[in-house]
């Protein structure tokens, strides 16, 4: 599997955009205060967490005894450049050759 | 992400195919640094102590400046930090920024940069967020193909 498969797989989950959402607000969060806010068990969670982890969506750090979750934002970054910008800056060309046919007939 | 509330603790991550002596070089070597960190050369001997600077590509103006606190090749290089290039940040107390690289299987190396002690510098800590995941995917990029992201942006 590549990063990019990883990525893609990580994402394609309601529960793991949901857990992503929740760290965008505040980052730094324990399993516990995540938990809090979901219908799943702590098995569960766990679980989400540590697929994010591996597609390098969350990164942990330990404070004391509590682990932290992290929202790595750079994996997302890394798919928009591969997959967005590229077919973006088709369209733009793309709507550019219009104009510019549309304005030499005119 | 201006959504986003400003957060004393960052962290960023990338995973790229090279060694750590790469990723070390690429941190700190300003022929690599010109190449992803928004066109700046970085100086400094990388001693504990000893100044660390950030300079605008095309002259002598300071963009960024801190102390090494921690120098470990291909380890760990952690750093006070402070922005130059907004008068606004400039006045804000020094934060610190720690690199870490570690040798993963497959020939990867994972690098991740925390930006921490941002409580009493807010501003910065909205200026940065945003800006460490361009210079993580661009570094990722230098390594991994030997050119720069294009410019745009940047």
């Amino acid at each position: 599997m590549t990063d990019d498969d990883r990525v893609f797989r990580a994402l394609a989950d309601p529960t793991r955009r949901h857990l992503l959402d929740r760290l965008f607000e505040r980052d730094g969060r324990t399993l516990t205060e995540l938990e809090s806010e979901l219908e799943m068990t702590r098995f569960g969670v766990m679980k989400h967490l540590r697929v994010l982890e591996e597609a390098g969506l969350v990164v942990t750090r330990r404070r004391g005894r509590e682990k932290l979750h992290y929202l790595n934002p750079v994996p997302i970054r890394l798919i928009h450049d591969r997959w967005i910008d590229k077919y973006r800056e088709r369209q733009v060309s793309a709507l550019a050759d219009l104009k510019s046919e549309l304005e030499d007939t005119a | 992400m201006t959504t986003m509330t400003e957060q004393a603790t960052q962290v960023y991550a990338v995973f790229i195919r090279a060694t750590p002596e790469q990723v070390w070089d690429a941190i700190t070597k300003p022929e690599f640094t010109t190449k992803y960190f928004h066109g700046t050369r970085i100086e400094s001997t990388f001693e504990p102590g000893a100044p660390y600077l950030s300079i605008a590509g095309d002259g002598e103006q300071r963009l960024i400046e801190g102390e090494v606190l921690e120098s470990d090749p291909p380890r760990v290089l952690k750093t006070t930090w402070r922005a130059l290039f907004d008068p606004e940040l400039a006045e804000e107390t020094h934060s610190r920024v720690t690199w870490e690289i570690e040798p993963q299987d497959g020939g990867v190396t994972k690098l991740t940069v925390t930006h921490d002690q941002l409580e009493a510098s807010p501003k910065t800590a909205a200026s940065v967020a945003g800006g460490w995941e361009f210079v993580l995917s661009g570094l990722k990029t230098v390594l991994e193909t030997g050119k720069p992201l294009s410019t745009e942006g940047m």
